[in-house]
């Protein structure tokens, strides 16, 4: 069991650092998160978020299985996910503390965002999001060579 | 249902809903062990489905959108998630 929370960490932390993510730095904290992982995983057939109820029926939880589609506004906004697996750059750069954080998770700021669409001026990817990621998951640029992207007439 | 007890000072009626994989639910058991005070606690995953049914009924008078962890104190206010400072303040206030 330790065994396999360390394998699943590890992985998790190589993933997320080379998509422009971060584990939260507290290690402790994060493993026992990732245990939990394992064991929703066993008990449901996913890994459903530790910190929400899952159904147990997949489609009904397919919004929460980790990462969860709450991270990343969660992200811009509080500095970490929902369960504080994932901690953005200004935590990891201790500008910013976190804490529990409220629900979004059938709230109406989940109902109201807007997606845009964002192209990354270096190699053109796009992708549909709130915001941009924070580095670009093709060439590595960062976020602020984004662009919102205007449908035009392609030559 | 499987309610469980944590024995130490009973001077609030406290009732703590949890999940047992939840980070931020352990962290508020951690909370109040420390702080030496009597709860009772369900975890609300490792129960069946009718008792799942009947505890998140009970849970919704409380915190509508039934997250983890909900401690309703005296049966009159429910704190929401892990507000360490709420919770102290509460408790002290005892």
């Amino acid at each position: 069991m330790n065994e396999d929370v360390e394998n699943l960490y590890q992985r998790l932390k190589e993933e997320a650092e080379e998509r422009g993510y971060h584990l939260n730095p507290d290690t402790s904290f994060t493993k026992d998160l990732v245990a939990s992982l394992i064991i929703n995983e066993n008990r449901y057939g996913y890994p459903s978020c530790p910190c929400r109820l899952a159904t147990g029926v997949k489609e009904k939880d397919m919004d929460i299985i980790c990462p969860c589609d709450y991270r990343d506004a969660d992200l811009n906004e509080y500095g970490s996910c929902y369960c504080a697996l994932y901690v953005s750059d200004e935590v990891i750069d201790n500008k910013k503390t976190i804490g529990a954080i409220p629900e979004r998770r059938g709230s109406e700021r989940q109902a109201s965002s807007v997606i845009h669409v964002w192209r990354c001026r270096v190699c053109g990817y796009l992708c549909a999001r709130e915001q941009p990621p924070n580095i670009c998951p093709i060439c590595k640029a960062k976020k602020e060579r984004f662009e919102a992207f205007e449908k035009g007439p392609i030559h | 249902m499987e309610k469980k007890h944590v024995e130490g000072d009973t001077r609030l009626n406290l009732f703590l809903y949890t999940l047992s994989t939840c980070i931020w639910c352990k962290k508020t058991k951690a909370l109040l062990n420390e702080l030496k005070v009597g709860y009772d606690y369900i975890d609300v995953d490792l129960l069946d489905e009718r008792e799942k049914d009947s505890a998140l009924e009970e849970l919704k008078k409380w915190n509508p959108k039934c997250t983890f962890p909900s401690l309703v104190v005296n049966n009159k206010e429910c704190i929401i998630g892990y507000d360490e400072k709420r919770i102290r303040e509460v408790l002290s206030n005892e």
